[in-house]
């Protein structure tokens, strides 16, 4: 499993309310549901700083949730470490009745 | 704290006494269950309205042969997804026969009102301005109810038994007048 | 199937217009994320891993063809044209949005449906024998008492904030196919000496972290007594249920550190204050409940058919679905048809709209418009006349859900695990798969017959690993996911919790120890014996022995 290089690169991610999908806090603030999208941070101050920011999103009812979670740079993309992370951000392993399957790693 | 008393928002007429505070002569006091069990003779020389608060892991049943004297009897839910308080109401009044104020303290939520007042609490430590309107809607959210409790409102269990009653003595009616 | 009166109807519509309410206030804020929490789990919305899963209760899993259109409705305008059926009878959609829930909500209301108890610390959809009604060994239809706990437990103004959820089974047959013994409560009817029918009481059973098999508290209770027994059980456990640790917090443990005994004792003393009061079963209500569930009426047919018989010699395809898929129906000429949700090498239990409305229209044309939903994530067609068979399985082929495994190893038992649940360590349907597609293409299925593998994603246990002939637990050792292997359990009549075989193997090498032990099972078994008997005879050493051997 591909683990970040140096000390962790880490995302702030929730679910958001209305509808509960997988979303990414963005550089500008905002919520994204491209990982691609998501501000990083590799200290521990700017990781608390930017759930900081997440949770005042959760208080005034746009997300739910927001928690950190690991990522790094695999193939020039921005990938969760994490294979729940990876569910999360990709979409069920397996395609189901019904859905489209959705690109797994 | 705020109080909905009976729907209304109410001014607090008890005064709670500490466990080691000096009892005072005359007035409405709440005292701590354990004070209640450990000074019954104090207590019960002094000839003013009397209250207990009982944690939710206390065994209400003990009040068994107290009940007739006390005013006031406030119930615990320490958080709201702790469901205790429910049962220990339901046997203060269904089982042992309880008439004085029964009061929900703690975390209490307007979305857990209408339970509560289903198992016989008439009061409640509500900080909310809009309390009375609250109240209202929580009482009216429905007007049917599956479950028998001190309440007084009739199950639909009841009310279909009745009905089939009604039927068959209208049918019998018909059937003599006929 | 139980029909509504005013009153059901009145209760459900005001339940979706309170949630309606509750909805509103948080999407404006007005309602924290943990006020909100119990309130949409009381109605069935889960927050998991991609969105908000709706799980709509199907009641001791019996449903109409109207009903299951209206899933296939639900399935296609909310979520993404596809359902979950799941060990407990219910039905979970995957994919909904909070916005939409108050409307998916109504719309099932309108059929008569609801997601009422089926999440929470409350008491949960009470589930029953799949074929309750029409199963040759059936002492009493035991669905008029589950819908009249249904009633009974719905928003029950004592029991909504328990310790922990509440599941109660109920069977009608000496066979038990509810499980009653690994529920929180188990009912079991039986007749006693002088011939009357009643419930032996079970508490205390149940899965999870702590497996146990429930203990009998009362041997035989009236009927008329049902509901103020409960109320009696559930009050103590209420009270003295921990609530200090989640993992302590269901029933089994009270009754496991008090000894049923002292349950008796505790629950004894409750029931004498309630056991002749309001909640006493009026014959008269329980027999109106009992006319409303519509008795289906039968024609009088022969008992066989011969050109069905011929059918079955001819057509090879046809004649192994007859034999693993359909069995005997109280009614002569009639059969029960069961519909494996089990395609080789598909997730276990998913059907999408287009099958759901094809199988509604199979149930009209043929089954008097009655489905059920077996905790095997199966599909039942219950009034079958044997000569529609033959039809019913050129449709089944027609939609892509023939597949002939009932009670096979390709009807595997699989929770959602990682790819959906938020409490998962790790996946469950992709292993499920790929053992089904394993040994669908070694084609063993009838050769290996009564098979049952049941694969958790966690210790949650929704996929009844612990009572899998196989059971597969999904484990999380450093970030990677392992599957822990119990062999020997059983949910039925002498019910047993597997035994654990060894240390748990990863997720690219469980294909290759289920087909291990499925093999040492073929060498050792006596002819005919069952694999379930195989290992309660032989033990777990065998297994174990040629599963390691190689490492
Ligand atoms: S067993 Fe665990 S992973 Fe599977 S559905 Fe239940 S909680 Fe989720």
């Amino acid at each position: 499993m591909a683990k970040p290089a140096s000390s962790n690169t880490r995302a702030v991610t929730a679910n958001r309310l209305r509808d509960g999908a997988v979303v990414f806090r963005t550089v500008t603030g905002g919520w994204s549901s491209r990982i691609a999208d998501a501000e990083t941070a590799s200290s521990e101050t700017d990781a608390a700083r930017l759930l900081a920011q997440a949770e005042r999103d959760a208080a005034t009812a746009v997300v739910v949730g927001p928690y950190l979670i690991d990522v790094a740079e695999i193939g020039g993309e921005l990938r969760p470490t994490s294979l729940r992370e990876r569910i999360r951000a990709y979409g069920p392993t397996t395609p189901m009745a019904g859905v489209e399957a959705v690109p797994y790693l | 704290m705020p109080l909905l008393k009976n729907g209304r928002i109410s001014e607090e007429s008890w005064q709670p006494v500490g466990d080691e505070a000096p009892l005072p002569s005359d007035g409405a006091i709440v005292i701590s269950f354990a004070r209640f069990k450990a000074e019954p003779d104090r207590l019960a020389g002094r000839n003013a309205a009397l209250g207990v608060r009982l944690k939710n892991t206390d065994d209400v049943r003990a009040l068994a042969d107290h009940v007739g004297r006390l005013g006031l009897i406030v119930l615990e839910f320490p958080k709201y997804t702790d469901g205790r308080a429910y049962s220990q109401a339901r046997i203060l009044r269904e089982e042992l026969g309880y008439t004085g104020e029964l009061r929900a303290a703690g975390n209490v939520l307007l979305d857990q009102l209408l339970f509560m007042q289903r198992c016989g609490f008439d009061a409640f430590e509500l900080a909310r301005p809009d309390a009375e309107l609250v109240w209202r809607k929580a009482v009216s959210t429905f007007a049917v109810f599956h479950q028998p409790t001190g309440d007084g409102r009739a199950t639909i269990l009841e009310q279909r038994r009745n009905a089939l009653f009604e039927q068959r003595a209208q049918a019998t009616w018909s059937g003599t007048a006929g | 199937m139980y029909q509504y009166d005013h009153f059901d109807q009145e209760f459900v519509d005001q339940r979706v217009t309170q949630f309606r309410d509750q909805v509103r206030r948080r999407l404006t804020g007005e309602l924290s994320e943990d006020e909100f929490k119990p309130l949409r789990l009381t109605n069935g919305l889960y927050l998991q891993l991609h969105a908000y899963m709706l799980r709509v209760a199907i009641p001791y899993g019996t449903l109409s063809a109207v009903q299951m259109r209206m899933l296939a409705h639900i399935a296609r305008r909310y979520d993404r044209g596809y359902g979950h059926f799941t060990t407990r009878q219910n039905i979970q959609f995957n994919w909904i949005r909070l916005e939409d829930a108050p409307d998916a909500l109504a719309d099932l209301a309108s059929v008569q449906m609801h997601a009422l108890q089926t999440s929470g610390n409350v008491i949960r959809n009470t589930t029953a024998d799949q074929w309750a009604g029409v199963a040759l060994d059936e002492i009493e239809d035991p669905r008029i008492w589950c819908e009249i706990i249904r009633q009974w437990s719905s928003l029950h103004p004592e029991f909504s904030f328990l310790p922990r959820k509440f599941k109660i089974a109920v069977t009608g047959s000496p066979n038990d196919r509810a499980a009653v013994r690994v529920h929180d409560i188990g009912l079991r009817m039986h007749k006693n000496a002088a011939g009357e029918i009643g419930f032996e009481v079970i508490v205390g059973g149940g899965l999870g972290r702590t497996p146990l098999i429930g203990k009998t508290i009362a041997p035989f209770l009236p009927k008329q007594h049902l509901l103020s027994y409960l109320e009696a059980i559930m009050r103590v456990y209420n009270q003295a249920g921990r609530r200090d640790n989640i993992y302590k917090a269901r029933i089994k443990i009270l009754v496991h550190e008090i000894g049923v005994e002292e349950m008796r004792r505790r629950v004894e003393l409750e029931w004498e204050g309630l056991r002749d009061g309001r909640l006493q079963l009026d014959a008269s209500v329980v027999a109106d409940i009992e006319q409303r569930f519509a008795r289906p009426v039968y024609e009088k047919l022969p008992a066989d058919s011969a050109e069905v018989a011929l059918l079955r010699f001819k057509d090879k395809a046809f004649g192994r679905w007859m034999r693993a898929n359909v069995v005997p129906h109280l009614q002569p000429g009639y059969a029960i048809v069961n519909i494996s949700l089990k395609p080789e090498g598909e997730p276990p239990g998913d059907a999408s709209a287009a099958q759901m409305d094809a199988i509604a229209d199979l149930a009209d044309a043929h089954s008097l418009g009655e489905i059920r939903v077996t905790h095997a994530q199966n599909l039942v067609l219950p009034h079958v006349k044997i000569t529609d068979l033959p039809a019913i399985f050129a449709r089944l082929q027609h939609i892509g859900l023939a597949a002939d495994n009932i009670g096979q190893v390709g009807d595997i038992i699989a929770c959602p695990g990682l790819d959906f649940c938020a409490l998962a360590n790790a996946r469950s349907i992709p292993v499920a798969q790929r053992i089904s597609r394993h040994f669908a293409d070694a084609k063993l299925g009838a050769e290996i017959g009564d098979l049952q593998i049941k694969i958790s994603g966690c210790i949650n246990a929704c996929g009844h690993h612990h009572v899998g002939h196989i059971g597969i637990l999904g484990v999380d050792k450093h970030g990677e996911e392992f599957y822990q292997i119990t062999l020997g359990g059983s949910a039925e009549n002498a019910a047993s919790i597997g035994t654990i075989v060894g240390p748990a193997v990863a997720y690219e090498d469980v294909v290759g120890a289920v087909d291990n032990i499925v093999r040492t099972y073929l060498d050792t078994r006596n002819a005919d014996e069952r694999f379930l008997d195989t290992v309660r005879r032989v033990g777990i050493s065998p297994f174990k022995e040629r599963l390691y051997a190689a490492a």
